[in-house]
């Protein structure tokens, strides 16, 4: 019975308008532990989402959750372990990624070690038209340099000068526009705020909604910063040790959150105003993240979650539709709640 | 403006506290002038005497070796009858003749060796046989290291572990054994080579000794400076510019060439250079042994060891060649210490 289930899993089709789509990845690393032993750590364990054209898809979780793991194996910077992943209802899992590193780009956090010390601004934002054979003359190219740097809040004057010369936020306009240059349609956005201090994060995501006006793009947008991801997300996903444990529309999330670990996330968020701060009740978690490299049986919450009982250690709970377009992964929904 | 012309008022002007606009905003946003890495490089380098020194030192050398002999009135392998054995600035006989009836003679600034061949000269060309031999093996060595080096380092994993195990075994190879038995091997093929194959006539005008030479230097040397390239990039592709360039569709060589050879620049830069000092030292101590160049060419290591004969009589046959190698080792390692300081960023403060 469970074999036919998994059969069935193995074989869903892409959902209908999902630009973007994976089913059951994983991606586990292995580490060699003394002389002899491979351990996996289960950095992304059976994860399922779709992002539809146009939509921003926020994902949060805190740090070593398998967010940044999630977003980089679904552009096959890592050959995923299982599951699969769907680009415009084509199956890219095992194909040839070429095209489709025009389509799929991606921002990264650290704007300090994303673009390459010894190479000029012009050189990294051209890069990707050298690799596609976009430009096809020397004019052709240095035009689009300065229209995409242009488009990012940068001159032409900065073309020529290298990474070393520029502030934080600048740098990260030019990862921006490396990635815009192959005119893509999906951009995974690696905490590309993480990095920044608070008045540099708000012109960024401002500039990021701008351009997905303009150029209808599409966003994975990773952050482990709820507020963030609140403002820009069209849904929010959740994660939580390599699994995805709520997924809802942002305002449902926010407002009706029905995970404890979400519960607890979105009670830590800093409230601006001290009357409404003191109003509000923090649930704090106790204890640490266990290992990915074991994490616990069943339910990989249940070492930190007030609800856990027996059930919790015993079975894994089934990520499923609890209301229209809101999943969440949890035996005790209907106790919490 | 009014109060322009009158200096001891002390009526403010109004037009100093007007909003700047948009001309001025952009007047002082200046940016410094833009500085490359080998700009900083050099500067740097510039600020460091004693590698300033060592590389004013290089070039004269060089001047003496591939430029001076052009125009020196003797060559190296010219015998000249009855100045065999002769002291610095001795002239003989027929040389004090010659003045005598008014002819201008160049003087053997160094005297001359046992065949009447002007020592001056000879050193200049064993300079000339040294630098080449220093500078070209050091050139193999670098092309070879640097690109088995990425390339173990860049694919890892197991394509590591075989590349890396084989520069082991390498380096487990007693090398002075190697160089003499490739050395006499060589000798003969190469030789017939030279003799029947045409398009490789070179072969004998450079000299059998010389190529095995070379053969010696990229089959073995190259072991050290690979380790330190893998060492390098194995740091420098975890990178995110390493990622983002995979995930615009670089090819492997495009990331190897482009991002992680560009970040090591100043690290083969270094180790080139002082590379170049253990080559000539390699060499000179081959052709002490009488591995090295064929006969009547010379090299600072054949002088020195025909000379060793007369140590007693003519020291100045020895300490001249000796000399000539020291000075050049010594300037091209106090040079590659200071490009390090300037070149390297771990150093960098």
């Amino acid at each position: 019975m469970g074999k036919i289930i998994e059969e069935k899993k193995k074989n869903r089709q892409p959902r209908e308008g999902a630009l973007v789509e994976v089913q059951n990845l994983k991606q586990y690393f292995p580490v060699n532990d003394g002389l002899f032993k491979t351990k996996y750590v289960k950095a992304v364990d059976d994860v399922s989402f779709y992002i539809e054209r146009g939509e921003t898809l926020g994902l949060v979780g805190e740090s070593g959750c398998g967010k940044t793991t999630t977003g980089r194996s679904l552009l096959r910077l890592y050959e995923p372990t299982g599951g699969k992943i769907f680009y415009d209802g084509i199956d890219i899992t095992n194909a040839d990624m070429m095209p489709y590193r025009r389509k799929m780009q991606i921002v990264f956090q650290d704007p300090y070690a994303s673009l390459n010390p010894r190479m000029t601004i012009g050189d990294i934002v051209g890069e990707p038209l050298d690799i596609h054979k976009l430009a096809h003359s020397k004019k052709e190219r240095s035009e689009r340099i300065i229209e995409m740097l242009d488009r990012v809040g940068l001159n032409s004057e900065h073309a020529n000068r290298y990474p070393h010369e520029f502030s934080g936020g600048q740098r990260q306009r030019v990862g921006i526009a490396r990635a815009l240059a192959v005119d893509p349609e999906f951009i995974v956005c690696d905490e590309p705020v993480s990095a920044l201090d608070v008045s540099i994060q708000a012109q960024i995501v401002n500039m990021f909604e701008e351009l997905q006006q303009e150029m209808g793009l599409t966003y994975l947008f990773i952050a482990h910063d709820l507020s963030v991801v609140k403002h820009i997300s069209n849904r929010i996903g959740v994660m939580y040790l390599g699994k995805l444990v709520e997924l809802a529309d942002s305002y449902e999330l926010t407002f009706h959150s029905l995970h404890p670990y979400t519960k607890s996330l979105i009670s830590a968020i800093p409230i601006p105003d001290p009357k409404m701060s003191r109003q509000n009740k923090r649930i704090a978690l106790g204890g640490d993240v266990p290992s990915p490299l074991d994490p616990p049986s069943g339910c990989r919450f249940r070492t930190r979650c007030p609800y856990a009982d027996e059930l919790c250690a015993a079975q894994e709970p089934e990520f499923r539709e609890v209301s229209s377009g809101h999943f969440a992964a949890c035996h005790h929904l209907d106790k919490i709640n | 403006m009014l109060n322009k012309n009158k200096s001891l008022s002390f009526q403010l002007d109004v037009s100093d506290f007007l909003p700047a606009d948009e001309s001025e905003k952009q007047s002082i946003d200046i940016m410094r002038e833009s500085v490359s890495f080998w700009k900083d490089g050099f500067r740097r380098l510039a600020r460091n005497k004693l590698a300033m020194i060592s590389l004013f030192t290089i070039i004269v050398v060089m001047i003496f070796a591939f430029i001076v002999p052009s125009f020196y009135p003797y060559s190296y392998e010219q015998q000249i009858r009855g100045s065999e054995n002769l002291y610095l600035m001795e002239y003989s006989g027929e040389e004090l003749a010659r003045i005598e009836a008014g002819e201008k003679v160049f003087p053997h600034i160094l005297g001359t060796d046992n065949l009447g061949r002007d020592t001056a000269i000879r050193i200049m060309m064993g300079s000339r046989i040294s630098l080449l031999v220093g500078i070209i093996a050091s050139a193999i060595i670098l092309i070879i290291g640097s690109l088995y080096g990425a390339i173990a380092g860049y694919f890892g994993g197991k394509v590591d572990l075989y590349m890396m195990r084989l520069v082991d075994i390498i380096y487990t190879v007693p090398d002075i054994l190697v160089i003499i038995l490739l050395s006499v091997t060589l000798k003969y093929p190469l030789r017939s080579l030279a003799d029947t194959v045409p398009g490789f006539g070179w072969i004998s005008t450079v000299g059998v000794g010389l190529i095995s030479i070379f053969i010696v230097f990229s089959l073995l040397y190259w072991v050290g400076m690979a380790r330190i390239v893998r060492g390098q990039i194995l740091t420098l592709k975890e990178q995110e510019f390493v990622t983002a360039a995979r995930a615009l569709g670089a090819s492997h060589s495009r990331i190897i060439k482009n991002h992680l050879l560009t970040n090591c620049v100043g690290t083969l830069i270094v180790t080139t250079t002082l590379q170049i000092p253990s080559s000539i030292f390699t060499e000179s101590f081959l052709s002490f042994l009488g591995l090295g160049v064929n006969a009547p060419m010379p090299s600072l290591g054949s002088l020195a060891a025909q000379a060793v004969g007369g140590m007693n009589s003519y020291p100045h046959r020895l300490l001249a060649p000796a000399i000539a190698i020291s000075i050049i080792i010594l300037s091209f390692n106090l040079l590659g210490d200071g490009l390090r300081d300037a070149f390297d960023p771990r150093l960098k403060n």
